[in-house]
Parts: structure tokens; C-alpha cells; sequence
């Protein structure tokens, strides 16, 4: 019932956002709706904080402890993007960036954008999975090409393109799975639900299932951003409007990685190895790696933290992949604290391009003295994001290292370089834009406050003292994924 | 209709989806290319229903009809109308390499004969011994995807792709559950009216459906 109404809100928002269009109350519709489905998640949350893991809709619905936590972040970091949005948009509606119609388009595609990311968490099957995680590439390349520059068009047809191509190979492997699956299960629907799966992984037939995960981690791979599979996400990200940069970065990114690693479980239980682990603990590394790199050549803001984006998913793929209790935990918790402090930033970056009319880090400057929000929400938004105490990505990344020292030594300098580099590659640009003096090209404009510091101080909170219910939550999570 | 011959028919069949596929890969006018889509198309839908016939499973019924009405009616005629309104009727694409990139797809047909091998030991069906098939014409219309250069043409060998999966789904399972085909029918519909716009602001930014001229996103030195 809960889940029914959690989907219904956004999807019928969804529409009456499109029929409202461009009037002057749309935003508030949708801070509104955006603010129900977090409270209706948090009553889900609650539900199965009590109750444990449990199936609905004739067990078209799964919810456990693992997509619970996910469902929460989705409908949170939307809300806080709602209201960050509200102002954004307004004054590039007013600058003629965005016209009539690209209201209305970008109002009911947010929404939808929503429903299809809960649609990927709630459902029980693999199948209708896929076509969610389809729905939501679907819903947002639009988005992306928004402002119909050249530039922009380039992206989302890259976006298009790439993650189409990506997500087919995905099929493939979803029909692979289907297969194995009939075998023990038997026809019809019930074989592709991942809780009838995982209850006979081990029946399941080894050498499908491996096959099956090649085309499976290359397909959600690609949604995940992972090297060398991330061409799209750097152009996808950084030329659409901010609030779908932070909702993209922040959230579809990890459902992306849920996908994942529903399917590495399911073949992992098959094979009785690691070999799934291992494939993704090597893509990890790689996207760690590389993306480090890359992060000391950007010029362009958005574009600098979406390569950041590709190193934080490497990071949780790698700890996934690494598998054990520490590690797992540890994966959890970066994916809540990324999204969270990812969106943040993404935040203050839009501000501070709109301040500028630019999103060049060379025009950047005196951020600080422009605007005090502005300014030290993206001092503390990197010094989170790289790893410093006392931020909560730092007790995250802290578990993930200790995890990779105990279980697989030889890895850890890497991934210790890949850190050490982007943290000196982040500091160096955003030092640079936060302090000195105005430029005389900056626009005083007013923000909206209240995303910014909301996530930021649980970002805080969770570093200093972790809510007891929330270790609990991954505890249980850790349970089912082991 | 007997069983054996059942599943010769869909050979024959299998045989005839390779070829489109790779007359596709060939295929250098933009309406002859729509014209093999629409034919990979019929063929997909007639093994459909010989699989159901043969096999006794009748919801790949309502599978062959969807396919026809959507990969042979609708999708084409939407693709028809786009290509009368872009005015690209008579557009000609300059392909260089052809024979190169026979060669590479006969490589691919190999390669997924090899990939699918373990899977065919395993099954039992009758339409296992065209699983390679299917894996081929995605691996065909991914490589279209990666040869050519025109909007339209890179769509055309996405909705080849989606075909091949679909084939997949076929003769490795008697198709996936109905809920799951109906979701990925919708998906390409959507998909396609998105493809629709973007063939519009393309052709007005870059004054061309060449998305060779799409360069500007480089990582800078």
C-alpha cells in the first residue's frame, strides 16, 4: 500500500506537473510532491525497521534493508533539489535560457525521473528492473539537452547513445539470467524474481551466470560510470541544468551501482568464488585511477565534479566487489554520504556559475566575499568530498581502506595514490575560486540556503557520531548481501 | 506443421535476420536502410510465432504480434515520417571500408558462435541452435553503431540491436514474461519519440544529421 502510494505521488505529479506547465506555482507543486514521497519513504523505512524485509503486490515488490536506505536518499536529495531548483531554474527561465515548453518539459521529467529511479528499487524483478533503469536514462536525456545548446546536444545524444548501447548488453544478460533461472524454477514470471533467485543461487548453472555477469557489468557498468565505460558522464553531467547534474550524480549513479550488486550476489552465490567480486574490484581500481587523473586537468566546474563522481563510484564498487562485513558496511555508508555531499556541492557549483555567467574555474573568483554561503559551502563540500575528518566520507573511505589493508594488501597503494590525487587536484582549483577578491562580472543574487546546509550537517553528523538506527540498517543490509 | 520442420523453417529464418543484419552494415541509402529494418523485422515476428507454434507456447503469439505491429508498422513509419520531414530522402551515406567491415562481422558471428556455445550444450529447446544468431545481430548492430556516422543510421542499428536481443529472449527462453516484453516495447516507444526531437535540434544546431561534426566535448590539454 505504502509503496503503491510512494510510486502513485510521483508518477501523478509527474502529470499534473506537465499540465501545469510553466505557471508560477509549478516549483512549489513540485517541492510539495517531491516532500510527500519523503515522508511516505521514511514510513516505509520505519515499517521495515520494525518488521524486516517484506514483499507486496504478489511479490512484485521487494523491500529489505539495502533498497529501504536508497529509497529514503532518492526521495530526500530530490526534495532538497526541488527547492534548490526553485530559484535556479526561476532565473534561467528569466535569463532566456529555458523557455515555456522547457518549463514544463523539465517539471514533469523531474518527477518522472523519480518515479522510475523508485520503480528500480522497489521492484522484486529482475526484468521490470531494467526496464526502469531504461526509463530513467529515458526521462533525463532530455533534460540534459535542455538549454539545446550545441554542446549540450552532443551530450545527451552521447548520453543517448552510449548508455543505450550500454543497457541492451545488460538485456542480454538479464535473458541469460532468465535462462539459468528457468532451469531450477521453472517458466513464467516467478523466475525472474530476485528473491525467488537468490533463495536457489546455488542450483543456478555456473557458466550461464558468469557469462550473464560479463554483459551485466558491462551494461549497468556504463550507468555506473565505471572506465573505461564513463565516456558519456562527464559531458551528460556537466552540460544539463545543475539541479539534474546533482540528482544525477547524486542518485542515479548509485542506482545504477544497486543493480549491480543485486546481480553480483545472485552470481556469486552461483559460483561459489569471487569472481564477480574481482571483476568489479578491478573496474573499481581503474575508475579510481583514472578519473584522479583526470580530475588535474579540468577546466570546467561541472565537469571536474562529475569525474569526482567517477571516482566516488569506483571507490563503492571497489568496496562492494571486496566483499566482507567491513567492507560492505563501509560501501554503504560512502554511497549514502557521496549522494549527499555530491548534491551539495553540485548546489553551491550552480550558484556559483550563475554568479559568473560561466562555468570556466578561471572566471570563478572571490566566491567567499560574494557570497558567504556560497563560498564555504564549497570550501567544506570538497573538504568532505576529498576525505577529511571529521566529514562522514572520511569514516567511510577510513572502513574501506582498513578492509582493503586486511583482505587484499596489495591494492591498497593504489588506491591511496588515487586519493592522495584527487584530493591535491580538487584543492588546487577550488582554493583558487573561494578566496581573494570579486571580480568585477559577479552577480550578487539570492540562494536557496536551506538544501545546502541541510546536507552538509548530516554529512557532519554522520562523520562525528553515526544514529544508531542507521548502523543497524547496514548491519542488516550487510546480513543480506553477504 | 511437424516439430522438425518447425525448427528448420526457423533456421531458415535465423539465417534470413544474419542477412538483413548485414545488409544493414552494407547499406548506404538511408531508405534502403529502413526498408531491411522493416524485413528484420517481419522475419523476427513470423519466427516468433513458428517458435510458439512449434513449442506450444502461445503467449509468444501476443509476442510476434507486438513485434509486427511495433518494429514493422510503427517504428518504420515514424522513421518514414522523420526522413520526409528532415528532407533526407535521397541522402547518400559515404561509407569507406566495406568489405573491411564484412570481414569484422563475419569475426563477430564467429566470436558469438564460441560465446554461446556452453549455453547451447545446456538447453533443451528447439530453437537453441539459433541463440548465436541473436548474439550476432546485436554484436551487428552494435558495430553499425560504431561505423557510421548519420543520426539516423545510428538509430537504425540501435533498433537492430533491440531486434537481436529480442531474438535472444526468443530462442533462449520462449521469450522473457509478458510484463517484461510489454515494458521494453514501451521503453523503445519512448525512446523513439526522444530520437524523433533530437533528429530535430541536430539537424537545426549542425545544419547536418553527420554526428561527425559533434566534437566540441574534449578533454582539453
Amino acid at each position: 500500500m505504502t509503496i503503491l502510494l510512494l510510486l502513485g505521488v510521483s508518477f501523478i505529479a509527474a502529470a499534473i506537473l506537465g499540465f501545469v506547465g510553466d505557471r508560477k506555482f509549478a516549483p512549489e507543486i513540485n517541492i510539495v510532491c517531491s516532500l510527500a514521497t519523503f515522508v511516505i519513504s521514511m514510513a516505509l523505512a520505519i515499517q521495515v525497521y520494525y518488521d524486516g524485509s517484506f514483499m507486496a503486490g504478489r511479490k512484485f515488490f521487494f523491500i529489505d534493508a539495502f533498497n529501504v536506505y536508497l529509497v529514503v536518499l532518492t526521495s530526500f536529495v530530490s526534495t532538497t533539489t526541488a527547492v534548490f531548483s526553485r530559484r535556479y531554474m526561476r532565473r534561467e527561465r528569466e535569463h532566456g535560457r529555458v523557455g515555456h515548453w522547457g518549463m514544463r518539459f523539465y517539471h514533469a521529467m523531474f518527477q518522472l525521473f523519480i518515479f522510475a529511479m523508485f520503480l528500480c528499487l522497489l521492484t522484486n524483478n529482475i526484468g521490470v528492473l531494467w526496464i526502469a533503469m531504461e526509463l530513467a536514462t529515458l526521462s533525463t536525456v532530455l533534460l540534459v539537452s535542455l538549454y539545446k545548446t550545441p554542446t549540450a546536444i552532443e551530450a545527451a545524444w552521447k548520453y543517448f547513445i552510449l548508455c543505450g548501447v550500454g543497457i541492451a548488453q545488460a538485456l542480454f544478460g538479464t535473458v541469460l539470467l532468465y535462462f539459468a533461472a528457468e532451469k531450477v524454477l521453472g517458466e513464467g514470471g516467478d523466475a525472474l524474481l530476485w528473491t525467488n533467485l537468490s533463495q536457489v543461487s546455488g542450483q543456478l548453472e555456473p557458466t550461464v551466470l558468469q557469462l550473464a555477469f560479463v554483459f551485466l557489468m558491462v551494461g549497468y557498468g556504463t550507468k555506473v560510470g565505471l572506465v573505461p565505460l564513463h565516456n558519456w558522464l562527464p559531458d551528460a553531467h556537466s552540460e544539463g541544468p545543475t539541479p539534474i547534474s546533482a540528482v544525477l550524480s547524486g542518485l542515479l549513479l548509485n542506482i545504477a551501482l544497486y543493480a549491480l550488486v543485486r546481480c553480483k550476489v545472485l552470481v556469486d552465490g552461483s559460483l561459489g568464488t569471487n569472481l564477480a567480486g574481482n571483476i568489479m574490484m578491478g573496474f573499481g581500481i581503474l575508475s579510481i585511477l583514472v578519473s584522479a587523473f583526470s580530475l588535474l586537468r579540468q577546466k570546467d566546474i561541472k565537469r571536474m565534479f562529475a569525474y569526482s563522481s567517477i571516482e566516488h563510484m569506483g571507490i563503492a564498487t571497489f568496496a562492494f566487489g571486496l566483499g566482507g562485513p567491513i567492507a560492505t558496511f563501509g560501501a554503504l555508508l560512502h554511497m549514502l554520504v557521496h549522494s549527499l555531499t555530491k548534491s551539495s556541492i553540485f548546489f553551491t557549483v550552480g550558484h556559483a556559475a550563475q554568479m559568473h555567467d560561466t562555468q570556466e574555474m578561471s572566471r570563478i573568483r572571490g566566491l567567499i566575499r560574494g557570497n558567504p554561503l556560497v563560498g564555504w559551502g564549497l570550501v567544506l563540500g570538497v573538504m568532505a568530498i576529498v576525505g577529511m575528518p571529521p566529514f562522514g566520507v572520511f569514516t567511510s573511505e577510513f572502513l574501506i581502506l582498513t578492509a582493503t589493508m586486511k583482505d587484499a594488501p596489495l591494492l591498497t597503494p593504489f588506491l591511496l595514490l588515487g586519493l592522495g590525487v584527487a584530493f591535491a587536484a580538487l584543492f588546487r582549483r577550488v582554493q583558487p575560486m573561494v578566496a581573494g577578491h570579486r571580480p568585477p562580472y559577479q552577480h550578487l543574487l539570492k540562494v536557496a540556503h536551506v538544501p545546502v546546509v541541510l546536507h552538509m550537517v548530516l554529512v557532519l553528523v554522520i562523520g562525528l557520531y553515526m544514529p544508531n538506527f542507521l548502523s543497524q540498517w547496514f548491519h542488516m543490509a550487510v546480513e543480506l548481501l553477504k | 506443421m511437424p516439430i522438425s520442420f518447425a525448427a528448420q523453417l526457423n533456421s531458415v529464418l535465423a539465417a534470413l535476420i544474419l542477412l538483413t543484419a548485414f545488409g544493414l552494415l552494407a547499406q548506404r541509402r538511408i531508405y534502403g536502410l529502413l526498408h531491411l529494418f522493416a524485413w528484420q523485422g517481419l522475419f523476427l515476428s513470423i519466427s516468433t510465432a513458428v517458435v510458439g507454434y512449434a513449442a506450444g507456447q502461445h503467449h509468444l503469439y501476443i509476442s510476434s504480434i507486438l513485434t509486427l505491429a511495433l518494429k514493422v508498422i510503427v517504428l518504420p513509419y515514424i522513421l518514414h515520417v522523420l526522413i520526409i520531414r528532415l528532407k533526407i530522402q535521397k541522402e547518400v551515406e559515404t561509407l569507406v571500408n566495406i568489405p573491411a567491415t564484412m570481414l569484422m562481422g563475419i569475426a563477430l558471428v564467429i566470436f558469438s558462435y564460441h560465446l554461446t556455445s556452453p549455453i547451447r550444450e545446456l538447453s533443451t529447446l528447439v530453437t537453441r541452435s539459433t541463440i548465436a544468431v541473436a548474439l550476432a545481430t546485436v554484436m551487428l548492430g552494435l558495430l553499425m553503431m560504431i561505423t557510421r556516422k548519420h543520426a539516423v543510421t545510428q538509430i537504425i542499428g540501435f533498433l537492430a540491436m533491440e531486434n537481436g536481443l529480442f531474438f535472444a529472449a526468443t530462442s533462449a527462453t520462449y521469450g522473457m514474461p509478458l510484463v517484461v516484453e510489454l515494458g521494453v516495447a514501451l521503453d523503445i516507444l519512448i525512446a523513439a519519440f526522444i530520437f524523433g526531437i533530437f533528429f530535430f535540434h541536430i539537424r537545426t544546431t549542425f545544419d547536418s544529421l553527420d554526428v561527425e561534426q559533434m566534437a566540441r566535448l574534449k578533454e582539453e590539454d
